[in-house]
């Protein structure tokens, strides 16, 4: 495993991490460091604990043991909302909108966290630019097909002007070219903000990603580049095999 | 959305309230005593179905027990006016009771994170609670100041006086005036609301609670705070009921009463403001009328239309009219519109 020493800022880190429910030890003793600007993905088989690790990052699960930093401050016990005010701009697995309301509403509501209303407006309409979603923006978003639904919610994100980007699963369900469009917006984000980004998807991973750190059984395999994790024989019994 | 914007968005509201304004001042030389007086508890209880219109439709908040707080405005009403000897303060002491009780339950329901569920059963137990709690208050010993609560017989509630002369009672037909202008400004200023950027944030947490919180919004200080604001502008209509009809009695909290709130607001259509007061005319006069009647059973009748409108017209009288307008419309104007519904009617 090569760690190397970074002078970078550490923002995110996770010392003894820990989600237990009931007897399955979901996330068990998870130490895991995330630098100013980095872009990380984060893979493993179904039930690695993967996502259960993004929900303690972001509040929505309280862990069993164990602290969460992120950037100084220990949110280990904050609330969702409490860590989205730091900074962070989180988009969850299955796409969370606000289904009844307009795309244009649901960016607004993202930009006018922060901005003043008039910057919110034109910050609205620079994110819907930039998003290519010109032409329905005056539609509800349940009248979406799922890329665009995912492209609004990454929009959301946008909007916000996040330093820190945590997205659970951003490409999927979506089409080989919007897979490689949300790549490239990953990149773009990752000029202005530091990412952490569970993925299922190979192609998806090796389209963007520098530092890839694999999940088996609640723990942390091995945390490497994507060439030398295929190479990995470790890594490629628990997840990669053939497909690799 | 800058002010300019938010006055587009209300147009509607401001032709409903013109409406109001010139029924106001037509109704008492067009209608008998009698129906002016009949129409101004209709107002008082359309004033109840507006506040569940805010906090249900638009802030999604369940709250069974709306008439609660109607009731509880009530008796504040009632009783600070009599200890008061006049109506002014009694008014301001019935909002500012209703208000700090829906806070203070408000807090425990919203930041224990209670269930959209058990938020109804919770509101619903407490109305039920008050519905006991004052029919055994009879006798000399309950009382608060110089006003006997009275048990299942009620108080007798002091009429409006002049703010400047606590000796000069209004007649019915001007408290009639009095209701309709409350009607028409708690109205307004719904409208208004839910067109900024608090009312907005209210309806995007009614849509998705947790992508909210993912955008750094505090949701449960959201729904207290709506919560609070339409627990107060059911407090306006107790106010106005207790003048109606003369007195106010513990059966104002009964089940009935909270089941027909809902009612009003599911015939009228949720997301809409406009739709459960003209629901809440409606229902009143079918009721009356029904009541001139014995065939059928009143309440036979109201469950019947009760099911017709959820399974029929699920989403309730102003949105379903508000859509047959719009498809009749130039799909150039459609977009517009349809921008519109829903945030502003």
């Amino acid at each position: 495993m090569s760690r190397k020493r970074d002078k970078r800022e550490v923002i995110v880190e996770t010392r003894n991490l820990a989600m237990h429910f009931g007897g399955v030890r979901a996330v068990d003793q998870v130490d895991f460091t995330l630098y100013d600007k980095e872009l990380r993905c984060l893979i493993g088989p179904n039930g690695a604990g993967k996502s259960t690790f993004f929900k303690c990052l972001t509040g929505q699960l309280s862990p069993t043991s164990g602290e969460v930093i992120i950037r100084g401050q220990d949110t280990t016990l904050a609330e969702t909302h409490e860590i989205a005010s730091l900074g962070v701009g989180i988009k969850t697995q299955v796409p969370n909108l606000f289904d009844g309301l307009s795309v244009d509403e649901n960016i607004w509501m993202s930009a006018r966290r922060w901005k003043n209303s008039k910057r919110a407006r034109s910050l609205t309409s620079e994110t819907i630019e930039r998003m290519n979603l010109g032409d329905m923006r005056r539609k509800t978003v349940n009248q979406l097909s799922h890329g665009q639904r995912q492209w609004v919610e990454l929009g959301m994100v946008v909007a916000a002007e996040p330093w820190l980007v945590l997205l659970d699963e951003p490409a999927a369900g979506m089409t080989h070219e919007e897979t490689a469009r949300t790549a490239e917006l990953i990149k773009e984000i990752n000029t202005q903000a530091a990412l952490i980004v569970v993925e299922h998807d190979m192609q998806f991973i090796r389209m963007i990603s520098q530092q890839v750190t694999v999940f088996h059984e609640g723990q942390i395999l091995m945390e490497d580049t994507m060439e030398a994790i295929s190479k990995d024989r470790r890594a490629r019994e628990v997840y990669l095999g053939s497909r690799a | 959305m800058n002010g300019n914007d938010t006055l587009r968005a209300m147009k509607p509201v401001f032709v409903f309230a013109l409406i109001g304004i010139v029924f106001m001042f037509a109704a008492p030389y067009a209608l008998q005593l009698f129906t002016i007086i009949n129409l101004t508890t209709a107002i008082a209880l359309s004033v109840l179905a507006l506040s569940l219109a805010l906090v249900w439709g638009y802030g999604g908040i369940l709250c069974f027990g709306q008439v609660a707080f109607f009731g509880l405005g009530a008796y504040a009403y009632t009783i600070a006016a009599i200890n008061f000897g006049g109506s002014t303060w009694a008014i301001l002491v019935a909002v500012l009771v209703a208000a700090a009780f829906a806070a203070l339950l408000g807090y425990f329901v919203f930041f224990g994170r209670v269930s959209d569920v058990y938020l109804g059963v919770i509101t619903l137990t407490v109305t039920l609670i008050f519905f006991s709690l004052i029919r055994r208050t009879s006798g000399p010993d309950y009382k608060i100041g110089n006003a006997l609560i009275g048990g299942f017989n009620g108080v007798t509630s002091p009429p409006l006086n002049l703010p400047w002369n606590t000796s000069s009672f209004l007649f019915p037909e001007h408290v009639f005036y009095v209701a309709m202008a409350a009607l028409i400004l708690s109205y307004v200023f719904c409208g208004w609301l839910v067109n900024t950027r608090f009312g907005r944030v209210c309806a995007a947490i009614r849509e998705n609670e947790l992508r909210s919180e993912l955008l750094g919004y505090d949701s449960r200080l959201y729904k207290l705070g709506i919560f609070t604001i339409a627990a107060g502008i059911a407090a306006i209509g107790g106010v106005l009921f207790c003048n109606g009809v003369g007195r106010i009695t513990p059966d104002v909290f009964n089940l009935y009463n909270a089941a027909l709130t809902i009612i009003w607001v599911i015939v009228g259509g949720r997301g809409t403001l406009i739709g459960p007061i003209a629901a809440t005319f409606g229902l009143f006069y079918l009721t009356s009328a029904l009541g001139g009647q014995s065939v059928l059973n009143n309440n036979l009748v109201l469950g019947i239309i009760l099911i017709f409108f959820v399974l029929l017209v699920p989403k309730g009288v102003a949105p379903t009219v508000t859509d047959w307008f719009t498809k009749r419309r130039k799909p150039a104007h459609n977009s517009r519109r349809r921008r519109r519904q829903g945030r502003s009617t």
